[in-house]
């Protein structure tokens, strides 16, 4: 094996690993945001807005992320009237187009895992908010929102793991992130093995520090399923 | 130059693109059951040694599922295009050919569809073996029958019912897995769309149209696979 060109690879790559994370990062935040308002819109008990939610989840489970990036890239570049509307800017751009992409697609399977969450929030805890005069909104904030992020936290790992993986379909559409780097490098060497075992071991290891930290939140946020601390023992002439 | 209408562009007609897309579909449907069965074989082998291995072929199948599962599957399409290709231009030049002999993307790309899948495939097997009531597996040893029976009658059968769920999931996945298969020359749903669009300036058509024959796919397999699981839990009552 050639540690010298496996070393080089390395360092070449390394410089792809920033783009990797901002994509991976900006499409999951965005993502949530647009997530949190589906998942609303799917318990909200109002019929348009359920089925509205629904086919657009339906939509975007049921096709490629390799479709919707084409779609958006290429396929609005179609309209005149999106090439000259102010958007235009944003829609020509590879880097947002594949944000946005990537962002519609988080969304919809995001919004099943919190609709779950949202659901799994006992009603007696509500009732018991609202008991204590509590406003709805108060109730939701303080009460459904805490509970529902811890419950799908978990699920919701596998969705941020499987975004960043998703973000190497960026490199198509022209964006270096680490695959495209890869694939870069890789018609100019034609060492396939060689480059694909750095980049494969590279998003190894964002993955596994990503589940790390979410495991280290879950730890935090669930304090209650743990024994609690063994209190100090206190010695008899000190009690009061 | 009158430009054609969506209509006149998905049809039979002079303008249309409809058989074209036809044989694309038919080749998505082609790479994503190829793939499938490879992953399916993956699958029960890495259950296998997961279940019933040493410590050598337990650790081997942990990293493959670990390793799999965490690189994106483009990168694995990648590295059995590329990496296939000069493995077999190394054969052809000792046999005296020269220049760069490419691998068949089809296979290359089923097999990159079927090593990742494999990946999922054997989680699912491992956990639907789990799902087997050992009172069952007992029951078949005290009958007196020898493990090729208590496999083929009564694991095999039982841990396939209790699979079916995810390996709807698994299929689902692969078929959308497919679509990358395109970047390896395949002329499958998603290239011939590019070809369409390419040479008829209107790519949001095609690729709405390839949107929504993906979609159709997917909810009609997904029918398919949700008659087949009430098909096969019969025999189970239901609380």
């Amino acid at each position: 094996m050639d540690f010298v060109f496996l070393y080089e690879t390395f360092i070449t790559l390394i410089s792809a690993i920033p783009m990797t994370l901002q994509l991976a990062a900006t499409s999951v935040a965005l993502g949530t945001v647009l997530a949190l308002g589906l998942a609303l819109c799917r318990v909200s008990g109002i019929a348009p807005l359920n089925w509205l939610a629904r086919a657009y989840i339906f939509i975007f489970r049921g096709t490629p992320l390799l479709v919707q990036i084409f779609l958006i890239y290429y396929g609005l570049s179609q309209f005149r009237g999106v090439r000259r509307s102010m958007f235009w800017f944003i829609l020509r751009d590879p880097y947002w187009c594949a944000i946005i992409a990537l962002m519609l697609c988080t969304a919809a399977y995001s919004a099943e895992i919190i609709r779950g969450g949202l659901l799994s929030v006992p009603h007696g805890q509500v009732e018991a908010g609202r008991a204590c005069g509590m406003s709805r909104f108060l109730v939701f904030r303080r009460i459904v929102i805490p509970l529902a992020i811890r419950q799908s936290l978990p699920a919701y790992s596998n969705e941020i793991i499987s975004m960043v993986k998703a973000t190497s379909l960026a490199s198509i559409i022209t964006i270096m992130e680490i695959t495209g780097v890869a694939a870069k490098l890789i018609s100019e060497t034609y060492r396939a093995i060689e480059v694909f075992i750095v980049a494969g071991a590279i998003y190894l290891a964002i993955n596994f520090l990503l589940t790390r930290i979410v495991v280290l939140i879950e730890y935090r946020l669930s304090p209650h399923l743990r024994q609690a601390p063994a209190l100090q023992p206190v010695a008899a002439g000190e009690m009061r | 130059m009158t430009q054609p209408s969506f209509l006149d562009l998905i049809g039979s007609g002079p303008d249309g693109w409809g058989p074209a897309l036809a044989a694309g579909a038919l080749m998505t449907i082609l790479i994503a059951l190829a793939g499938y069965a490879i992953g399916m074989v993956f699958g029960a082998l890495g259950a296998w040694a997961k279940i019933a291995g040493g410590p050598i072929s337990r650790s081997v199948a942990g990293t493959y599922t670990t390793v799999l599962r965490g690189i994106p599957d483009l990168l694995v399409i990648y590295l059995f295009y590329f990496g296939g290709s000069t493995a077999i231009s190394a054969v052809g030049h000792l046999f005296g050919a020269s220049g760069f002999i490419s691998f068949p993307g089809f296979l290359a790309g089923a097999l990159a569809v079927g090593v990742t899948s494999g990946a999922q495939q054997t989680e699912v097997f491992r956990g639907a073996y789990k799902a087997v009531h050992s009172g069952e597996l007992e029951a078949a040893i005290a009958c007196g029958m020898s493990p090729f029976l208590r496999f083929s009658r009564i694991i095999a059968p039982l841990t396939l019912r209790y699979a079916l769920p995810g390996m709807g999931n698994v299929w689902q996945i692969v078929l959308k897995e497919s679509a990358l298969v395109s970047i390896t020359g395949v002329v499958e749903l998603l290239r011939q769309s590019q070809i369409g669009a390419g040479s008829t300036g209107r790519p949001f058509d095609f690729y709405f149209i390839a949107a929504m024959i993906y979609l159709a796919i997917s909810t009609l397999s997904g029918a398919l696979l949700q008659f087949g699981e009430k098909r096969f839990t019969r025999g189970v009552r239901r609380g």
